[in-house]
């Protein structure tokens, strides 16, 4: 019983961190409908600034809203520089621009900081609560994921930019016509994606330790999450993230044919599960399409 | 005929009627003139044996190295060509295609290394194989569409390697060890060392491989797949099998992919787990779009570019070599969106219309 407690709570803990990296997925999916395959990357890169920035001395309760602002700044320079030229190039192009992202952050990040592998300070400390049932940094990691995710239930629902925001990736046209400045809700929502995406990494970071690859399976996890609760959704993708850390946590624990190294192919066998049995995922829309 | 490998689905076409201007310029292009159409199939015909006598010729000229480069052109030509059936003329995306040539090469390693079968049969058995998988991973893609397939075909190609490391298949993968085998010889005493033996082999396989592509497409079930492409709902009223042909589709393209997979590990004599992971997938999917989507002999350039260009971004910057990779390939994308392909396309277009009102 203690162990499926712990387990469910470290499922919880890791389920947050792709909640976050879900929905950072699907804020860039529904403005500009491409999945951003360099969303690892760019949390990746804002993870080792905030590391650089402790190096250095910066006390962490400044280095976190430091590294988001940066993040934020990074996401929209990003949309303005490398995609919006794109215009409505093929997919495929937009993929292959992705890829070329994907490439030029993890080979700097490498480069400026090498690809030894660091460990990560918690910014929770060491130790544990509740007669070593949570760990800090697993409380940590809940409490702010929800309230991230809370914050921005709230932006999105309560705030004027949050509701153009919503109105532009709805309806762009529309939006346009009311005098919402759609490409710069674009970027903005490139800019808090990239934000989010950096508070993603740095909670991951002490578990997973930091390295330019460090990204690539929680991206995928990510992936998982947002299919599971639908692109179109981002309260599904944020259940999503949840569900597929418990599901992994769980499986891994109690199939023992499954143990440490298949819990990635999880990922695989849930996309696929669900995308079979229900393509537009648990939440998604359905969309109908004219003949 | 140039008829066939110059459809193009209708996303390209609004991309090229924004590039060349009228409505009507797309309209040439699908259904180009007789006469221009003669034209161009002369220009291209030129330029295939012109390319068929340097091919021919390279290997006597080049060191050894460069003979392996190109060896390995051609082998990742082949499994583009095989992308490019699957993505271009059937409209289906794969960014996992590196988990076909994962098979592919592990059949023939396994075969040669534990059974001692000759190398030369191990590539049809690898083709069935990769066909069989393929057309089995085709089935629950049919539920699937754009960046839906090409999400789940993504995280196939993250898995491959993990897949590959698994403790109940180490007899005969040998894990993480990965298998080596030893270069084969060229046979009937041919004059040739073995890195001509083997690029000789791949540009024969390579040939046959195109040409049956080109012929798969120029007939009724290639027609049946680019109207599965180009509209599904409608292709399905007119009597396509649309799961079929999609499977269909899936299959072949592993076939091809596996077959390149089988002579990459020939060629490069080691396999492990580490060899297939995601970048390889990637690779094939940049080739397939920088030598244009839908364009067969677009492979050529596309396996030219993966190949090659890695390097020139290599001796460009050693450490930041993946940066200038990644910003060659964004600025092509800017410069050219629809590949090559594309280019040479708008290209001839422009030269027929000169041609008939000159």
């Amino acid at each position: 019983m203690e162990l499926l407690a712990q387990q469910l709570i470290t499922g919880i803990a890791t389920g947050g961190i792709y909640a976050c990296m879900a929905l950072a997925v699907v804020m860039i999916y529904q403005a500009i409908h491409h999945l951003n395959f360099a969303q690892g990357e760019m949390a990746m890169f804002s993870t080792f600034i905030a590391w650089q920035m402790l190096a250095w001395g910066v006390p962490y309760w400044l280095v976190i809203p430091l590294t988001v602002a940066l993040s934020f700044v990074g996401g929209v320079a990003i949309e303005r520089l490398v995609i919006r030229p794109l215009g409505d190039a093929p997919v495929l192009s937009h993929i292959v621009v992705f890829i070329g992202l994907f490439a030029i952050i993890n080979s700097l990040a490498g480069f400026i900081w090498d690809f030894t592998i660091k460990p990560f300070p918690s910014a929770f400390g060491e130790g544990s609560r509740f007669g070593g049932l949570i760990s800090n940094h697993q409380l940590g990691m809940i409490a702010v994921t929800m309230t991230v995710l809370l914050m921005l239930f709230l932006f999105f629902r309560y705030t004027r930019v949050g509701l153009a925001m919503r109105a532009a990736a709805e309806n762009p046209a529309s939006a346009r016509l009311v005098g919402i400045r759609v490409g710069w809700m674009i970027a903005l929502g490139w800019g808090m994606a990239a934000a989010i995406g950096a508070i993603a990494g740095i909670l991951i970071a002490p578990i997973v330790f930091l390295e330019p690859n460090m990204m690539l399976s929680i991206l995928l996890y990510g992936f998982a999450g947002a299919v599971l609760g639908g692109l179109t959704s981002p309260i599904g993708a944020v259940f999503g993230g949840f569900m597929v850390g418990i599901i992994e946590n769980l499986a891994g624990t109690y199939i023992p044919e499954i143990g440490g190294e298949l819990k990635l192919p999880i990922a695989l066998f849930l996309i696929v599960t669900v995308l079979v049995f229900k393509p537009t995922g648990l939440f998604g829309r359905t969309v109908v399409q004219r003949v | 005929m140039s008829v066939n490998t110059t459809t193009t689905d209708a996303r390209q076409a609004a991309a090229s009627t924004t590039a060349t201007g009228p409505a009507g310029a797309v309209k040439a292009v699908s259904l180009p003139e007789p006469a221009a159409a003669s034209g161009n199939a002369k220009i291209m015909r030129t330029a295939g044996i012109a390319l068929l006598i340097m091919g021919l010729t390279a290997p006597f000229m080049a060191g050894n190295f460069l003979i392996f480069q190109l060896t390995m052109m051609l082998i990742y030509g082949i499994a583009i060509l095989g992308l490019n059936i699957l993505t271009g003329i059937n409209g289906q995306f794969s960014l996992g295609h590196g988990a076909f040539y994962a098979v592919g090469a592990y059949t023939a390693a396994i075969m040669m290394d534990q059974f001692g079968v000759g190398y030369l049969w191990t590539l049809p058995v690898a083709g069935i194989i990769c066909f069989i998988v393929g057309f089995l991973f085709g089935l629950p893609a049919l539920r699937l569409e754009g960046i839906y397939l090409a999400l789940a075909t993504f995280a196939l190609a993250v898995v491959t390697p993990q897949l590959f490391k698994l403790s109940p298949f180490e007899h005969w993968t040998s894990g993480v060890m990965g298998i080596v085998i030893s270069k084969p010889e060229a046979p009937l005493g041919l004059p040739l060392n073995p890195d001509q033996w083997l690029y000789f082999l791949t540009l024969a396989i390579g040939l046959v491989a195109y040409v049956c592509a080109r012929n798969l497409v120029g007939s009724r079930t290639g027609r049946a797949l680019m109207a599965i492409r180009d509209n599904p709902i409608a292709a399905g009223s007119m009597g396509v099998n649309t799961a079929l042909f999609k499977s269909l589709a899936f299959g072949v393209s592993a076939l091809y992919t596996g077959v390149a997979g089988a002579l990459g590990a020939i060629v490069v004599q080691y396999i492990s787990p580490d060899s297939f992971t995601f970048t390889l997938s990637v690779a094939l999917v940049v080739g397939l779009v920088v030598g244009g989507v839908g364009w067969l002999p677009g492979a050529l350039f596309g396996g030219a570019f993966i190949m090659f260009v890695p390097n020139i971004a290599e001796e460009l910057s050693k450490g930041l070599s993946g940066a200038v990779y990644g910003a060659i390939m964004i600025l092509m994308m800017y410069a050219i969106p629809t590949g090559l392909g594309g280019l040479l396309k708008a290209a001839l277009t422009a030269l027929s219309k000169r041609s008939k009102t000159g």
